[in-house]
């Protein structure tokens, strides 16, 4: 097994399944020649040809309107957007055709679609390179939203992603790209796409999470161990469907639940967390169930004081963990 | 609706009750006021009157059983009405989902248990654990899930019954709370009640078990908390007792023609009753804000009985002159002997003495009736060798001891109180 930052590991699963599947090929901006912004399908176009791997106009509507058809086509298409933030002239071909083409054909037409997203804050990006989107699309059934926080997680769910029958949002924590690494294996795994991930066990409380959040409460609960908080630590890494099950049986354990994430509060992807504890955990709590998120303003903002006052981290997170725990 | 009949309280420290015998049946009239069952606790042998008038309903509790105070024991009802018992009395709906209520009306933020979770009042249904028994740790002291579950872990006891008698379960609310819990301390909530050790069997067949109930139970719970309650010390003084002797020759026989057999036992209460009034904090009781001074002098009496201890007051005894002290002590302890006094006779004693010295002892460290703060032991009367002004002289001594609380008191004031009841005992005229 080799040691892989959360990129190398995602051109990895890129680079297996190009070679498994013949119908798998990569669209977005700069994916090709340029290797993408982020450096995800370096050397790709080397290996697989102009054909498989395709430099596309910057127009997301265009590249998901492609992704869409191809798929329909037999294609396995995996679509990149550069930033999420640029994901939303395509939320009328995600929406209204990706997710809704197997029901709305009874099932005889499906879009095995993946579109990968770089997504989060906390990166200097300003207002148009630090959004998170998912809970856009968690509210859409038809979609499922897949967000890995590690590297071993992050070729596993991909690989599990191209596979899959119908439509799926890969987004991946981009602030974690170099700064997140693991053991990786070398060939074939998959990690499939539904079930939660204990990564911590503890008592005390469960913290659930995912991304770069997931990043920081592993490190949050760390420092709170040492002064006698045990924090069980979720990484939910599917965000739709909703492992519920794994999300009930931790609190049943610990009573206690807080959830973070970095888009901000309200009506974010901890509400429906905080929702389903509520209704089927209620009997089981000791505590009220909290959310630890970004504020409530329009974006994230470029100016560093002010991005540190927006982003949740490994300190702020170990402070909500503290007064949970005290409760 | 019915009238509950409920177990009462009988006794200041009294937690339970047996029912000796029902005095009416099932589907008999009764009127208020009207004797219904005969009550038999540690301290008391009583009747019980009916708190209502109508037709006893039906009996929830056996003869022979015995109850927690609280529980409710029968229903009287108009005839034919269906004998429904009121909520908390047992009936299958004790059972379900529903959490139990978590907030008595407090009579003082003392009673209050703070916010209880979901799962928390789940624990407690399920185990049916007494909330007031455990001491939260959480956010303004409210009960945690882990300190049900670390309750849970030390109560070694038997698992939860499942279907238990009418009689066995208690009602909720502070008025049906054992008195224990309502009094400890003023409200002493957090305090965790040690459960039993489970039993153990004999060592050998050459010993025996002798059951632990009653009185004997009772004390020994007594004697446990208020150790675990106060830190008790002990101070001790010597009194020459020849004047006391002296009045006693003297007045015995004009006190008998009134029919009042003089003992040493009323000088000490009188030399008490001084001391109280020069160092009135002996006469108090501790609480979590504040020392309670107690205006009234209830001295308690230590009587023996085969079965153990029993504690008789004496109300008002400031307010008594020595035949009227003697004339109650007769009283007292011959209606204690036969197991005869009434509730309010054992109850409400702010100070108690203990003469251990009848039965040959010197002196002896006893242990504080709680609540109260202090108990005064009066050893043997036995003629020492003095020494008196460099002369060697022959008297008539005894050790006093006073046991205190030292939360209220310390030594010197302690000291200044057995001063003066030796110096009321000695300069007796």
């Amino acid at each position: 097994m080799a040691e892989m930052t959360l990129i190398e590991a995602i051109r990895a699963a890129l680079d297996e399944e190009l070679a498994r599947d013949e119908r798998v090929f990569i669209t977005g901006e700069d994916v090709g020649k340029r290797g993408g912004v982020f450096r995800a399908t370096m050397g790709l176009i080397d290996k697989y040809g102009p054909h498989r791997i395709i430099d596309s106009p910057l127009a997301e509507l265009s590249i998901a309107g492609v992704g869409i058809g191809a798929a329909l086509y037999g294609m396995r298409p995996i679509c990149e957007i550069q930033f999420a933030d640029f994901i939303h002239p395509a939320f009328n071909q995600i929406v209204n055709e990706a997710a809704k083409m197997c029901y709305r054909s009874d099932g005889a037409w499906t879009v095995p679609l993946v579109i990968r997203a770089p997504y989060g804050g906390g990166i200097s990006g300003g207002l148009y390179h630090s959004q998170s989107l998912e809970a856009f699309f968690t509210h859409v059934p038809g979609l499922k939203v897949v967000i890995p926080s590690s590297p071993h997680d992050a070729k596993g769910l991909l690989k599990s992603a191209v596979r899959d029958p119908n439509p799926v949002l890969f987004f991946e924590p981009k602030k974690g790209y170099r700064l997140i690494k693991g053991e990786v294996p070398a060939g074939e795994y998959t990690v499939p796409i539904g079930p939660a991930n204990i990564t911590r066990a503890g008592t005390d409380l469960s913290v659930f999470a995912y991304g770069m959040m997931h990043y920081y409460c592993l490190k949050a609960a760390e420092v709170v161990a040492a002064e006698g908080i045990n924090v069980e630590v979720v990484d939910l890494r599917t965000l739709l469907p909703v492992d519920r099950e794994s999300v009930v049986a931790s609190v049943r354990k610990t009573g206690k639940a807080l959830i973070v994430y970095e888009d901000n509060l309200t009506m974010g992807y901890g509400a429906e967390i905080a929702a389903v504890i509520a209704d089927e955990a209620f009997a089981h709590l000791d505590a009220p169930v909290k959310r630890l998120a970004a504020p409530d303003v329009p974006a994230v903002p470029f100016s560093h004081p002010m991005q540190d006052w927006f982003m949740p981290n490994a300190e702020k997170i170990a402070a909500a963990m503290r007064e949970l725990a005290n409760y | 609706m019915p009238t509950n009949v409920i177990m009462p309280q009988l006794g200041e420290s009294v937690v339970e009750g047996t029912v000796s015998k029902w005095l009416k049946r099932e589907g008999d009239s009764i009127a208020e006021l009207e004797p219904l069952l005969e009550v038999n606790t540690d301290k008391v042998d009583t009747e019980i009157p009916a708190p209502a008038s109508g037709v006893l309903l039906k009996l929830l509790v056996p003869e022979g059983a015995t109850v927690k105070v609280g529980t409710p024991i029968a229903l009287i009802g108009q005839p034919g009405e269906e004998p429904v018992a009121l909520p908390g009395a047992g009936n299958g709906q004790h059972h379900a989902a529903t959490p139990p209520p978590v907030t008595p009306p407090p009579v003082t933020r003392k009673g209050d248990l703070g916010f209880i979770s979901p799962v928390v009042a789940k624990l407690a249904d399920e185990h049916k654990v007494d909330l007031y028994q455990i001491k939260g740790t959480g956010q303004g002291g409210r009960i945690t899930k882990k300190d049900v579950l670390a309750f849970l872990e030390t109560r070694t006891a038997a698992p939860a019954k499942t279907e238990a008698p009418a009689w066995e379960q208690v009602g909720d609310g502070d008025l049906f709370r054992p008195t224990e819990l309502q009094f400890a301390g003023q409200g002493d909530k957090g305090q965790v009640i040690t459960p039993p050790p489970p039993p153990v069997r004999p060592a050998s067949p050459d010993s025996d078990f002798i059951p632990v109930e009653g009185m004997r139970k009772v004390i020994a719970e007594h004697m446990v908390r208020s150790k675990h309650t106060s830190p008790h010390v002990t101070t001790v003084f010597e009194a020459d007792l020849s004047r006391v002797l002296a009045h006693l020759d003297k007045n015995q026989a004009a006190f008998e023609r009134d029919g009042v057999r003089l003992t040493l036992t009323a000088y000490f209460i009188a030399a008490m009753v001084a001391a109280v009034k020069a160092v009135p904090l002996v006469n108090s009781q501790w609480t979590d804000e504040k020392i309670l001074l107690k205006r009234e002098v209830n001295v308690g009496m230590a009587v023996a009985l085969e079965e153990g201890l029993i504690v008789p007051v004496i109300k008002r005894a400031d307010e008594k002159s020595l035949l009227g002290l003697a004339r109650e002590i007769n009283d007292l302890a011959k209606r204690a002997r036969g197991k005869a006094l009434r509730a309010d006779e054992v109850q409400g004693g702010t100070l108690t003495l203990t003469n251990h010295g009848v039965s040959g002892s010197l002196f002896a460290t006893p242990i504080i009736n709680q609540p109260q703060t202090a108990i005064v032991g009066v050893g043997k009367m036995e003629k020492r060798v003095v020494v008196i002004n460099d002369a060697i002289a022959i008297r008539p001594m005894a050790y006093l001891t006073l046991t205190f609380d030292h939360r209220v008191l310390d030594g010197a004031v302690a000291d200044r109180f057995m001063a003066t009841m030796k110096t009321t005992l000695e300069g007796w005229d």
